[in-house]
């Protein structure tokens, strides 16, 4: 039952354990696939980094790495096209159609499903987006095969599948799975959980275009407007190359600001715990871990946070992780780079201080003179 | 009207430890509550009922022990609670429960009324992978909208619903029609605190109970292990880092703790401290 000791681990045997050979009719399925995510005229730099681990697969299994992108004829799209190749792809599946302007789930779950029904990948990447999550988890269901969610890791096996590692039951355990007997094999991956792959100019290689066949009157749902986020006000903790984030350790709502403080001084984004969304002291999308944003910052200093597996999860991928914490046995000193055991409500003063004279040109030309 | 709210039964807390022997997951002992973001979901359905009049059936699939979620829903003021049950289930994926899931809907329309709109949540804490709500959608052919936020209107003479749903970077207008699967957006709305009157019926009423036969399932190699293509082989815990944080020395002044802290950061990360200083002169 859904709820019960999950699935079964190896040991527990049932049919986990078995391998049987792969239906005649999926022998076809060739290929690794990575979905452009392209909204617009934007492609999510989630796309860039599946093509970048897509290339890793698409190596191994010594096959062509390929873009699917559905939008509308014209600039958004061009570029769109010009980016999957400059990031790795060595094909494009187009489809070109005003219906694809915006995202709805009818036109593009049908375009996605022919374009695969047509080309028969066996492996298609998406990002975890709620524009990838919306899309992907239609078409798996209408194609009868495996998705699975949320990948940390992607690997081909000594046979050839894809071992999909994802975390669950919050982070405190990785599992791998399979779609052993069903193609594509399908997966999602969460922003900012791979990493971005260099960028070359390449010419435009191969572009196989594939027909909509869809005309508006199918499409029932309607969109009546888009409101965008405003820009001014937009967080964008997830690609932040700077995160300083607070916990309960901060004491108070008021603390919150010295936070604030030093990542305005590094020109920073800032977060926090789950427990501060909870109380109230900050709004949900600046809530960093699993429930909340996965980062990859070059430096991310979190102050008064514990270090639960459910924050862990979330900043792992940073270069450098920083911690402030009065408990030496605080478990977040177990993943952290570097350690500072004091009172953060007076340390991130100083912290911000010591900065600010470190960085400022007009004290910069007096160290230099 | 008629709407079918779909809920699970979650372990409450997410700190499940690996047997490190067998290498199963320990649930023993971990109380379990209904998977919170379907409350989200639960409590739209009964504010679409107060004011649209109609009935409100909350429907799980899980082991008998599902039941005490269910009654809770029924405590909070839903009408009439379905429990799927069946060791057919077992080690069902999304393919799978979405496919029992619907089959169940299918029924419930069937024996109560066809359902105008399905709630589920956005994802559940466990599980986790908020594909189940699309999955019920495709296999019923209700038109999906996910990430809803706000119900903005709901004709239902017109058979016609309009809602904003969360997207990248904007949020989305939608209109469409009847019937619908909704997954609801956490924090759109409080989950009202059910009547004096609601929790004496959820004590005393009878739960709807069916099996995969019951809820005219005939195909059971769609469920359970054999329904789902995806096959779990390896359960792990995180490998720890070896080496633990490399502490600064804290000094008698705090600003000198802070010195050595940045150059520390800036020893490792060199570019970083050139564009911050490059930053710093555009201030
Ligand atoms: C399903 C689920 C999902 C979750 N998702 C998330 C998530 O996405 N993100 C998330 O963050 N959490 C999440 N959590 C919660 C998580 O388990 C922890 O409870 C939470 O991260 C703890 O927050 P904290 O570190 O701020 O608080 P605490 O654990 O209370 O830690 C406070 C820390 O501050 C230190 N401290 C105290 N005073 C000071 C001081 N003056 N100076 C410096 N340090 C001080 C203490 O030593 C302590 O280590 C989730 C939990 C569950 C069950
Ligand atoms: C370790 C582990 C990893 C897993 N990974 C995957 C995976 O990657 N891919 C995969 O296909 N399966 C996976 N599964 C199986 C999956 O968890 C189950 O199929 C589960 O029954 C439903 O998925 P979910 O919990 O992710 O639900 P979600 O899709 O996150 O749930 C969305 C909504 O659907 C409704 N819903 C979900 N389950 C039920 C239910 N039983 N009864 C009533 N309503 C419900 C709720 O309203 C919920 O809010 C995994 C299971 C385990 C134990």
């Amino acid at each position: 039952m859904a709820n019960e000791p999950a699935k079964p681990a190896p040991a527990a045997g049932g049919r986990a354990g078995m391998k049987k050979e792969l239906p005649e009719h999926f022998k076809a399925y060739k290929g690794v696939w990575v979905f452009i995510e392209a909204e617009r005229g934007v492609v999510h730099p989630v796309s860039y980094e599946l093509l970048g681990e897509g290339r890793k697969l698409a190596d191994q299994l010594g096959v062509e790495l390929a873009g699917a992108i559905l939008g509308p004829k014209g600039e958004g799209t061009n570029h769109a096209i010009a980016e999957t190749f400059a990031h790795g792809a060595d094909l494009v599946y187009l489809m070109e159609d005003e219906l694809l302007a915006d995202y709805r789930n009818e036109p593009f779950s049908k375009g996605l499903t022919d374009l695969v029904n047509t080309y028969k990948p066996e492996i298609l990447l998406l990002g975890a987006t709620t524009l990838g999550r919306d899309l992907a988890g239609s078409v798996a269901t209408t194609l009868l095969t495996g998705l699975t969610a949320d990948c940390t890791e992607l690997a081909v096996d000594a046979d050839k599948s894809l071992a999909a590692t994802r975390p669950t039951f919050g982070g405190s355990l990785l599992c791998t799975i399979y779609t052993l007997n069903f193609r594509p094999q399908m997966a999602t991956v969460r922003p900012r959980v791979m990493s971005m792959p260099a960028r070359t100019d390449k010419p435009i290689g191969k572009v196989v275009m594939h027909p909509l066949n869809m005309a508006e009157e199918d499409i029932v749902t309607k969109i009546l407007n888009f409101v965008a986020d405003r820009q001014a006000g937009k967080v964008n903790l997830a690609y932040a190359d700077i995160v300083v984030a607070g916990g309960l350790g901060m004491g108070a709502v008021e603390n919150m600001q010295l936070v604030k403080n030093l990542a305005k001084s590094l020109g920073a984004e800032y977060g926090c715990s789950r427990p501060l969304v909870q109380k109230g002291w900050m709004p949900a999308e600046r809530q960093i871990g699993q429930t909340g944003k996965t980062i990859r910052p070059k430096l991310y200093i979190a102050a008064g946070i514990s270090g639960a597996i459910q924050h862990r999860v979330g900043v792992e991928g940073a270069d450098l992780i920083v911690a402030v914490n009065t408990d030496k046995n605080a478990p977040i000193f177990d993943f952290a780079h570097v350690g500072v055991v004091t009172d953060a409500v007076r340390f991130l003063p100083a912290l911000t201080e010591a900065f600010t004279r470190r960085l400022s040109p007009h004290n910069r030309d007096k160290l230099a003179g | 009207m008629h709407i079918v709210v779909c809920i699970k039964q979650v372990p409450d807390s997410a700190q499940i430890r690996v047997h490190p022997v067998t290498n199963t997951i320990m649930r023993q002992g971990v109380p379990t509550i209904i998977n919170p973001y379907d409350l989200f979901a639960l409590e739209e359905a009964l504010r679409l009922r107060d004011k649209h009049g109609g009935e409100v059936t909350v429907l799980t699939m899980g082991p008998p022990m599902a039941e005490d979620s269910l009654r809770k829903a029924l405590t909070f003021g839903a009408d009439r609670a379905v429990l799927l049950t069946d060791r057919f289930f077992a080690g069902s994926d999304t393919l799978a429960t979405s496919y029992a899931l619907a089959a169940a809907i299918e029924k419930i329309g069937e024996v109560y009324g066809k359902p105008e709109i399905v709630f589920t949540g956005k994802q559940t804490i466990d599980g986790d992978t908020a594909q189940v709500g699309p999955g019920i959608a495709k296999r019923q052919s209700l038109l999906q909208l996910t990430y809803v936020s706000k119900i903005a209107e709901l004709d239902l003479d017109g058979g016609k619903i309009t809602v904003e749903r969360r997207s990248e970077g904007g949020v989305q207008v939608l209109e469409t029609k009847l019937p619908v699967l909704i997954t609801m957006l956490e924090g759109t709305n409080d989950m009202r605190r059910g009547s004096m009157a609601d929790a004496l019926r959820a004590a005393r009423s009878d739960l709807v109970i069916w099996s995969a036969k019951d809820a005219g399932i005939e195909d059971i190699l769609k469920c359970g292990l054999r329904g789902s293509p995806t096959v779990v082989k390896r359960v792990f815990a995180p490998a720890a880092r070896a080496e633990k944080a490399e502490q600064i020395e804290i000094r008698p002044a705090a600003i000198d703790t802070a010195d050595a802290l940045i150059e520390t950061i800036f020893g490792t990360l060199p570019a970083l401290e050139t564009e911050l200083v490059e930053l710093h002169q555009t201030l």
